[in-house]
């Protein structure tokens, strides 16, 4: 056998698997979409569309409505997001423009650790920690001065959509932070040193060279925060309050799809209840692939954009 | 190479031999799952069980609805399950169940100066208080009862447990039987409509909340609530007595029961007679099918839950559930007599 007959079998052999391996992520997602497709197929057929816009949620009668549940994995993520991301870009460029080498080392060890945190610990924390503190110190003032708006209402519990929503805060301002900070370390030194050079500020130089070098890759920082926002269930499901109603009062109790997924899908029991969990589950998915397909396009319609100015 | 031909094949050797060896000992494993609320004392009596008898009890605590699925499903070889199934669904499932170990829910409180048992309801303050309709703990239908105490002029907050529970079914379906308007509103089950409150995940999750949340109330395993020291509350009994619930009053609830008359022990121990009954008290039953495949692993089964009934009273006192009244054990021995059968033949004698 000569060289290259033997160069190429191996690099065909290597082709097949790398394909394969790559197959096998294809071939979850499908099944996984199948499986959730399948099993949702009763509660479809039972509740139509209006699956989705009925709030009611009463497994003993049989009735069964996602929007209390979409509506809290909505509101909680959004609070999430309106926190985290304006918290954690700030943080970002406090590290790598403004601080010292030496403090922004030990920051940014100290935010990738916490980025590592696993969710029940941030769960357990928002419990019995951060909830006290939400109730008798946070909420009550809250609702001394801003009380006038209804989402400020009603009796200080410490658990609820708000508490939900700031423990998610903490979870994804690491994620979002030190995804942005590798970005923008990566705007070249003498993009920056010329627009120093030419008598910015550092402000503008932050902000016209390093935000806009980097901002694909920001948006992707922020849409892994938001997919971790919208899918977190341990640490949601313990500080939530689990209750399936809307109400317009952040500190009311609430509950998203994954945190309703974990509390309800042991006990289960009628055939229509399961499928109408795994419809929850399809919402979801659904929600996540929304999302991910509107960065997408976003993504590279800033692309085509940056290409066409240029 | 011979070596290494040597070892392979003893290697072989080792695993064929494994493969006829396993099943045996596994055959003497018996594998159960279901409610979460015996898990402790079913634990309890399986590792005993096994240091006495060397033989291993497998059980999974994933809840009572989980229980009565993997049984049907004959995933296990016995399930667990805090509420009753009804006697037409046992026959149509071909299954049988009999009560194991009983226990109590109790309501708990969370109120600046008042200490367990202090708080005093009468039946009808706590479905109002858990349907919605009293919503301050100073209200008058409170305090009549509690001359004695300072009650704040605080909101009430309801916890009930977020996931299906078997403790939910036997709370709810005592507010059922007392009171008519919770009847309209919310009814029983496993997992009910709450008009007001928050959710918790399991007895730990409810008692969690229960800590947190000033002039909050929720409900427990007794085990649970004694265990952390939560402050219980007094109720009133069918009989017009309070009561503190102990094992003493759960006893008198099981024992005024009539268990002759339940129809594949469908019996739910709320709202019993009897001047010292605690009014929530429920048992929990174990199920298991008539028709069973393997003889001598029924015969295992049995002899494990006849060792649970003659030596786990003591151990059920200790970790606060009551044992099954004796007559009533003698009812279930004879139901297995006659109603299990493996190829035709009755498995127990």
């Amino acid at each position: 056998m000569n060289e290259t007959t033997r160069q190429r079998r191996v690099d065909r052999a290597f082709r097949i698997l790398t394909a394969s391996c790559a197959l096998v992520v294809i071939v979850l997602m499908g099944g996984i979409l199948f499986e959730l497709l399948r099993n949702s197929g009763m509660s479809m057929k039972e509740f139509g569309f209006g699956f989705l816009t009925s709030d009611a949620w009463n497994p003993g009668a049989g009735e069964f409505g996602a929007a209390s549940s979409i509506f809290g994995t909505v509101v909680s993520t959004a609070i999430a997001m309106l926190l985290a991301v304006p918290l954690s870009l700030i943080i970002a460029i406090y590290l790598v423009e403004v601080a010292h080498p030496r403090v922004s080392k030990i920051v940014g060890g100290g935010i990738e650790l916490l980025a590592a945190v696993p969710s029940i610990i941030y769960g357990m924390w928002g419990l019995f920690v951060f909830a006290a503190l939400m109730q008798e110190h946070v909420q009550p003032w809250l609702g001394r001065w801003f009380g006038f708006l209804p989402l400020f209402q009603g009796p200080p519990m410490g658990i609820g959509m708000l508490t939900a929503g700031l423990i998610l805060t903490l979870m994804v301002l690491p994620f979002i932070t030190a995804v942005t900070r590798d970005v923008l370390q990566m705007v070249p030194p003498v993009l920056k040193e010329s627009a120093h050079g030419v008598g910015a500020t550092m402000w503008e130089a932050t902000r016209h060279i390093a935000l806009k070098y980097g901002r694909r890759g920001i948006v992707g920082a922020v849409f892994l925060g938001f997919g971790r926002a919208l899918g977190e269930t341990m640490a949601v499901t313990f500080v939530i309050g689990n209750s399936h109603r809307i109400s317009s009062s952040l500190f009311d109790a609430g509950n998203t799809i994954a945190s309703s997924l974990a509390n309800e899908f042991n006990e289960a029991s009628e055939p229509i209840y399961l499928s109408s969990l795994f419809e929850l589950a399809l919402v979801l998915f659904g929600l996540t692939l929304l999302f991910q397909t509107l960065a997408h396009f976003w993504v590279s319609r800033m692309q085509r954009q940056e290409a066409g100015s240029r | 190479m011979r070596e290494v031909r040597k070892s392979i094949l003893a290697l072989a050797a080792v695993a064929v031999v494994g493969a006829l060896v396993l099943p045996a000992i596994a055959a003497t494993t018996l594998n159960g799952a279901g409610a979460t609320f015996p898990e402790p004392i079913y634990s309890v009596w399986m590792y005993k069980y096994n240091e006495i008898k060397g033989i291993r009890v497998n059980y999974q605590g994933i809840g009572s609805s989980g229980g009565q699925r993997q049984i049907k499903a004959k995933t296990v070889d016995f399930g667990g399950s805090d509420a009753p199934m009804k006697g037409p669904d046992l026959r149509e499932a071909g299954l049988i169940q009999f009560p194991m170990v009983i226990g109590g829910v109790v309501p708990i409180v969370n109120i600046k100066g008042v200490g367990p048992g202090e708080l005093k309801l009468t039946n009808e303050a706590l479905a109002a208080v858990f349907a919605g309709d009293i919503t301050f703990w100073d209200d008058e239908a409170i305090k009549a009862t509690n001359p004695e105490l300072e009650l704040p002029n605080e909101p009430i907050t309801i916890v009930h447990r977020a996931d299906g529970s078997g403790t939910t079914w036997i709370f709810t379906n005592f507010l059922d039987k007392v009171s008519p308007s919770w009847h309209e509103k919310a009814g029983f089950g496993k997992v009910v409509p709450w008009p007001v409150g928050v959710g918790a995940k399991g007895n730990p999750g409810v008692a969690a909340y229960v800590q947190r949340v000033n002039g909050s109330v929720g409900y427990v395993e007794f085990a649970f609530a004694k265990q952390n020291n939560l402050s219980h509350v007094t109720l009133k009994n069918k009989s017009g007595s309070w009561v503190q619930p102990t094992i003493e009053s759960f006893q008198a609830a099981a024992a005024s029961a009539d268990w002759e008359s339940a129809d594949g022990y469908y019996l739910v121990l709320t709202d019993q007679p009897g001047e010292g009954s605690w009014p929530i008290a429920g048992a929990t039953f174990v199920l298991i099918h008539r028709e069973q495949e393997d003889a001598a692993k029924v015969k295992a089964m049995f002899n494990f839950f006849d060792w649970c009934y003659d030596h786990g009273d003591e151990m059920a006192i200790e970790k606060d559930y009551v044992p099954v009244p004796e007559n009533v054990v003698e009812m279930v021995r004879n139901t297995w007599r006659t109603d299990v059968v493996s190829g035709g033949k009755a498995c127990y004698k």
